[in-house]
C-alpha cells in the first residue's frame, strides 16, 4: 500500500487580519471576565459591608460606650451589658460544648471495634462459643450505635438555628427548668424560665458538631505509630489517649473550640426564647438571670428604637463590636492550626 | 455476606512442620499451626514454628508474604486493626497469648516492639524512654526512673550521644538515633522478647551497622525476633532463619544451613534472586 506524499501547500494562511485578531480575543475574555466579575462581586460585597460598618461606627467607639449600660431607651449609652452577656455566654458554651463534644469524638475514634457492619455480622455469626458469639453481637450493636451518633451529629449541623432556639425553650426553660422548679422550689418560678443557663445549653446543641467533627479530625491525624509505640510498651488504650493521643490532638481540639465560639458568638436565634433580655438594669450573676446578648441587641436597635436617626450610630458601634468579637476568634483559631502544622511538618 | 465456615475448611496443605532440631535450645515462643485473616483473606496458613530463647530469629521473605502480620502477632499487635481474626496458638513460656483471658498489656509489657520506622513520643529524650516505665508503675521514685533510664539508653549504646540533652526534644535526633532511642525505649520496661520490624530499612549503613552491633549484644538478655527485607543483613544478625512464602513457611533452619545448604527449592530460587 503506498501513502500519498503530503502537499506543501497550506490549507489557510496564519496571517489574521487585525479586526479577526480583535474578535477571537474578545470571544476568549469575555467568559473569563465575567467570571472575575462573579467573584469580584462578592469581594466587594464583603468590601461595602466591612467598609461602612468601619467608617460609621469607628466613631462610635469610646471608652465610655465599651463600659457603661444604654441609657433614654437605647438612644443614648454603651453596650457593656451585652459585651459582659456575650462573654458569659459563650463561656458556659463552651464548659458544656467542649466536654460532650470531645467525649463523643473520643468514643467515636478510638472506642468503636472496627467499622465493617457486614463483617462484624457475619463473625459474630460463625462464633461456636457462646461467649464470642455474645462479644460479637455487642460489636454489632456498638457499630450500629456509632453510625447513629454520625448520622446524629450530621443532621444536627444542618437545624436551622431557629429551631434549635424553640427547642431550647420547650426542653430546656419548660421541661427541665420546669421540673426542677416544681421538684425542689415548690412550682415557684426560679428555673422555668429564660435564663442564661438555658441559653447556653441551647447553644451548645447548636455548636457541638463543630466540636465533634474537628476533634475527630484532629484524632485521626495523629499518626498511628504513635499509638503502636505507646501500646507496645503495655501502655493501656486509655493510658495511651490520655498520655499519647489527646496532647498531640490538644491543638486541633482548642481550634475547634475557638470556632464554635466564635459560631456560638453570632447567633441570636437560639438565645432568643431561651434567655437574651431586651434590657437588665443589672449584669447577670447567677446561672437563671437573664442576660443581654450582642446579637440581640442589634436586632432590638434596629427594630425596637423609639428614635431611629439617634439609635443609628449606636447600632454602627454594636455591629463592629460584634463583629470584631468574632473575627479575632477566627484569627486565634487559624493561628493556633497554622503553628500545629508547621509542628507537624517540622517532625515528618 | 462473608462466610467464615467455607474459609476454615480450605486449608490446602498439611502445615509443613519444621524438621529442625531445636530441642537442644529452650524454646521461648512456639507458634503453633497459627492462621491469620484480614476480613476474609487468610495471610498466614497454619504456620508452625519455635523460637529459640536467647537467640536472633530472623524472618525472610518477598513483601507480603506474611512476615510482619507473624511478627506482629506475637505480641498480639495486629488486634488494633480492624476484621482481623487469628486461628491456632502462639505460647510464650507455655502459656497461650490468645486465650481469651490472657491481659494483652500484660503480654505487650513481657513482649517489646521496635517498628519499621522510628516513632518516638513527641517529647524530651528522657520522657520517651521513662514513658513506658511510668505507664506500668515499674519505678517507686525519681531516682529509680533515672537510673533505669541512664541503664537503657547505655543498653541501647546512646547514653554518650544524649547524656548532656536529655531534657531536648527526642525529634531533634538523626534517624539513627531516633531508632536506637526506640529501642532503648523498648528495653526500659525490660521485656523478655524483643520483636524488631525492619528496624534498619530507613537508616543509611553506619547507623544500619550500630544498629546490627546492638542487635548482636541484647541477644545475651532478650530473645530477638527481626523481620528484614535484607537477606545479607539476615546472614550477619541471625541465628536462626525462618523463610515465609505466600503466608506459608518454607523452611526454617540454623542461618548458617538455610544461607548454604538450603532444602527447599523455593528457598533456593529467592535466595539467589530468581523472584522476590
Amino acid at each position: 500500500m503506498t501513502v500519498a506524499p503530503r502537499t506543501e501547500s497550506p490549507s489557510a494562511s496564519l496571517i489574521a487580519s487585525r479586526w479577526e485578531i480583535f474578535w477571537e480575543r474578545f470571544r476568549e475574555q469575555v467568559p473569563i471576565g465575567l467570571l472575575a466579575l462573579a467573584s469580584s462581586l462578592i469581594v466587594a460585597m464583603l468590601g461595602i459591608i466591612l467598609g461602612n460598618i468601619a467608617w460609621n461606627g469607628i466613631g462610635q467607639l469610646s471608652w465610655e460606650f465599651l463600659t457603661t449600660a444604654p441609657r433614654a431607651g437605647m438612644t443614648e449609652g454603651g453596650i457593656f451589658p451585652a459585651i459582659f452577656g456575650t462573654v458569659a455566654l459563650v463561656i458556659l458554651m463552651t464548659i458544656a460544648a467542649v466536654p460532650i463534644g470531645v467525649a463523643t469524638a473520643v468514643y467515636l475514634r478510638e472506642f468503636v471495634p472496627g467499622s465493617n457492619l457486614a463483617y462484624a455480622w457475619a463473625r459474630a455469626r460463625a462464633a461456636r462459643r457462646w461467649r464470642e458469639r455474645l462479644i460479637g453481637f455487642g460489636h454489632v450493636v456498638e457499630i450500629l450505635f456509632a453510625r447513629a451518633t454520625r448520622a446524629a451529629v450530621n443532621n444536627l449541623a444542618g437545624v436551622p438555628s431557629i429551631v434549635f432556639g424553640l427547642f431550647g425553650l420547650g426542653f430546656f426553660v419548660q421541661f427541665i427548668g420546669g421540673s426542677i422548679d416544681r421538684l425542689f422550689y415548690g412550682g415557684e418560678l426560679t428555673y422555668g424560665q429564660p435564663a442564661i443557663l438555658w441559653a447556653a445549653l441551647t447553644l451548645a446543641l447548636l455548636t457541638l458538631p463543630v466540636v465533634i467533627v474537628s476533634t475527630d479530625e484532629a484524632l485521626r491525624a495523629v499518626p498511628r505509630e504513635l499509638r503502636e509505640a505507646s501500646l507496645a510498651l503495655g501502655a493501656t488504650r486509655w493510658q495511651t489517649i490520655w498520655h499519647i493521643v489527646l496532647p498531640e490532638a490538644l491543638p486541633g481540639i482548642l481550634t475547634g473550640a475557638i470556632l464554635a465560639v466564635s459560631r456560638g458568638a453570632g447567633e441570636v436565634a437560639p438565645v432568643l426564647f431561651t434567655g437574651a433580655a431586651y434590657f437588665l438594669p443589672y449584669l447577670p450573676s447567677r446561672l437563671n438571670d437573664q442576660f443581654m446578648e450582642l446579637g440581640y441587641h442589634v436586632f432590638i436597635l434596629s427594630t425596637q428604637s423609639p428614635d431611629v436617626e439617634k439609635t443609628k450610630p449606636l447600632l454602627y458601634g454594636t455591629v463592629l463590636v460584634l463583629l470584631a468579637l468574632t473575627f479575632a476568634l477566627n484569627a486565634v483559631g487559624v493561628l493556633i492550626r497554622t503553628r500545629v502544622r508547621r509542628r507537624l511538618r517540622a517532625r515528618s | 455476606m462473608v462466610k467464615f465456615d467455607t474459609i476454615r475448611e480450605t486449608t490446602r496443605e498439611p502445615a509443613r512442620a519444621p524438621d529442625l532440631q531445636t530441642t537442644s535450645l529452650p524454646v521461648k515462643v512456639q507458634v503453633e499451626r497459627f492462621s491469620f485473616y484480614y476480613g476474609a483473606v487468610r495471610v498466614l496458613h497454619e504456620i508452625t514454628l519455635s523460637f529459640p530463647r536467647n537467640q536472633v530469629t530472623a524472618l525472610i521473605g518477598p513483601s507480603g508474604c506474611g512476615k510482619t502480620t507473624l511478627l506482629r502477632a506475637i505480641n498480639r499487635m495486629n488486634d488494633l486493626i480492624p476484621d482481623t481474626r487469628a486461628e491456632g496458638r502462639i505460647l510464650l513460656d507455655g502459656e497461650n497469648i490468645y486465650d481469651p483471658q490472657v491481659d494483652v498489656v500484660r503480654l505487650r509489657r513481657r513482649v517489646g516492639m521496635v517498628f519499621q520506622r522510628s516513632n518516638p513520643f513527641p517529647k524530651t529524650i528522657f520522657e520517651n524512654v521513662a514513658y513506658g516505665l511510668r505507664v506500668n508503675g515499674l519505678v517507686r521514685n525519681r531516682r529509680e526512673l533515672q537510673e533505669r533510664v541512664e541503664e537503657s539508653l547505655r543498653q541501647a549504646a546512646l547514653w554518650d550521644e544524649v547524656k548532656d540533652r536529655l531534657h531536648e526534644s527526642a525529634l531533634a535526633l538523626s534517624g539513627g538515633q531516633q531508632q536506637r532511642l526506640c529501642i532503648a525505649r523498648a528495653l526500659a520496661v525490660r521485656p523478655e522478647v524483643l520483636l524488631l520490624d525492619e528496624p534498619a530499612s530507613a537508616l543509611d549503613p553506619i547507623a544500619t551497622e550500630k544498629i546490627e552491633e546492638l542487635i548482636a549484644e541484647l541477644k545475651r538478655h532478650y530473645t530477638i525476633i527481626i523481620v528484614t527485607h535484607n537477606m545479607q543483613q539476615a546472614a550477619r544478625v541471625s541465628d536462626y532463619t525462618a523463610f515465609l512464602w505466600m503466608g506459608h513457611l518454607v523452611e526454617f533452619n540454623q542461618t548458617e544451613k538455610l544461607f548454604t545448604v538450603p532444602r527447599e527449592k523455593l528457598t533456593e530460587d529467592y535466595l539467589t534472586g530468581r523472584f522476590g
